[in-house]
């Protein structure tokens, strides 16, 4: 299953729903266009939903940090929303966990801000 | 055989008795496959495969599919799958480096009550002394440098042997083992 993305927004804060596998190739591409994107439009509240990615292998790791740290050098935050068990255990061994600010809650996650 | 599509080509070894089966152009569907986990025991299938990102995706599929048969639970196989798709990148990105006239070899074999994969590139020989630490505290927001990281903590042995004519890692997996754990012998 490929990548797919679609944003929406919640008082100021750009949602972005993943679903499927960020991976090297077209994964990580679909997250990094997106990225650049929102960056584009001046949207740098960014809320990365990953409850429905299956899967992540160590490109898509590396994609993740480069979205975090993109979005950062300009200025704006990315948190990441709803973890699978596989993802959070992967950001864990990474020791990535403590990086980024990891919500399981929309609403929270939003108010974070 | 198809040009622009990955060779296939299916050995299948007992003892010393070896005999080529055939020609495939898909990984999907392999004509020679374990009937089950017994059959395995000593048993071998190896593939050459395009130096192409097709070749990292079949080789997670292809992995998934026999440690499933091996008889390794979800959470087992996924690891062993992500361990070997890691490998295959590396060999396909870093060893290789798309070369299309350079193959990578996959090999599956079940010893005794190990699942052993070896993965093999035709480049210049990982340097292992040039793999980062991906958790030091400068490395933390690197882009990359984790695949080796990985296949270390998902695997129960690592052994990697480099030289000039490419590189070899072989990935085991202990069938009835504990789970993690990234004991590595390189060499």
């Amino acid at each position: 299953m490929s990548m797919k993305v679609s944003s929406r927004q919640v008082d100021g804060v750009t949602i972005v729903d993943c679903s499927g596998r960020i991976t090297l190739g077209e994964g990580s591409v679909v997250l990094k266009d997106a990225i650049r994107e929102l960056l584009s439009k001046g949207q740098k509240k960014i809320l990365l939903n990953l409850g429905d990615v299956s899967y992540i292998d160590s490109s898509g790791i590396g994609e993740l940090v480069s979205a975090f740290t993109t979005v950062r050098n300009q200025g704006g935050e990315l948190k990441l929303l709803n973890l699978t068990k596989k993802v959070h255990d992967l950001l864990q061994i990474t020791k990535l966990y403590t990086v980024f600010d990891v919500k399981d809650d929309e609403a929270t996650a939003v108010k974070s801000f | 055989m198809h040009r622009g599509r990955a060779n296939y080509r299916i050995r299948y070894e007992k003892a010393f008795l070896s005999v080529k089966v055939g020609r495939l152009e898909t990984l999907l569907s392999p004509p020679v496959m374990f009937p089950d986990s017994e059959a395995m025991t000593n048993h071998r299938v190896s593939y050459t495969l395009d130096s192409t990102l097709e070749t990292v995706d079949s080789a997670e599929r292809t992995a998934t599919r026999i440690a499933t048969e091996a008889g390794f639970d979800d959470d087992e196989v996924m690891r062993i799958a992500m361990a070997v798709r890691e490998a295959a990148v590396n060999a396909v990105l870093h060893g290789n480096a798309y070369d299309p006239g350079k193959k990578v070899s996959l090999e599956f074999e079940r010893v005794g009550e190990d699942l052993v994969i070896t993965i093999r590139d035709q480049g210049k020989g990982m340097d292992l002394n040039k793999i980062p630490d991906p958790l030091a505290p400068e490395n933390l927001l690197k882009t990359s440098g984790r695949g080796i990281f990985l296949i270390r903590s998902f695997m129960d042995e690592v052994q990697i042997h480099p030289s000039q004519a490419g590189t070899e890692i072989k990935l085991i997996k202990h069938v009835h083992g504990s789970s993690g754990g990234g004991k590595e012998a390189s060499q």
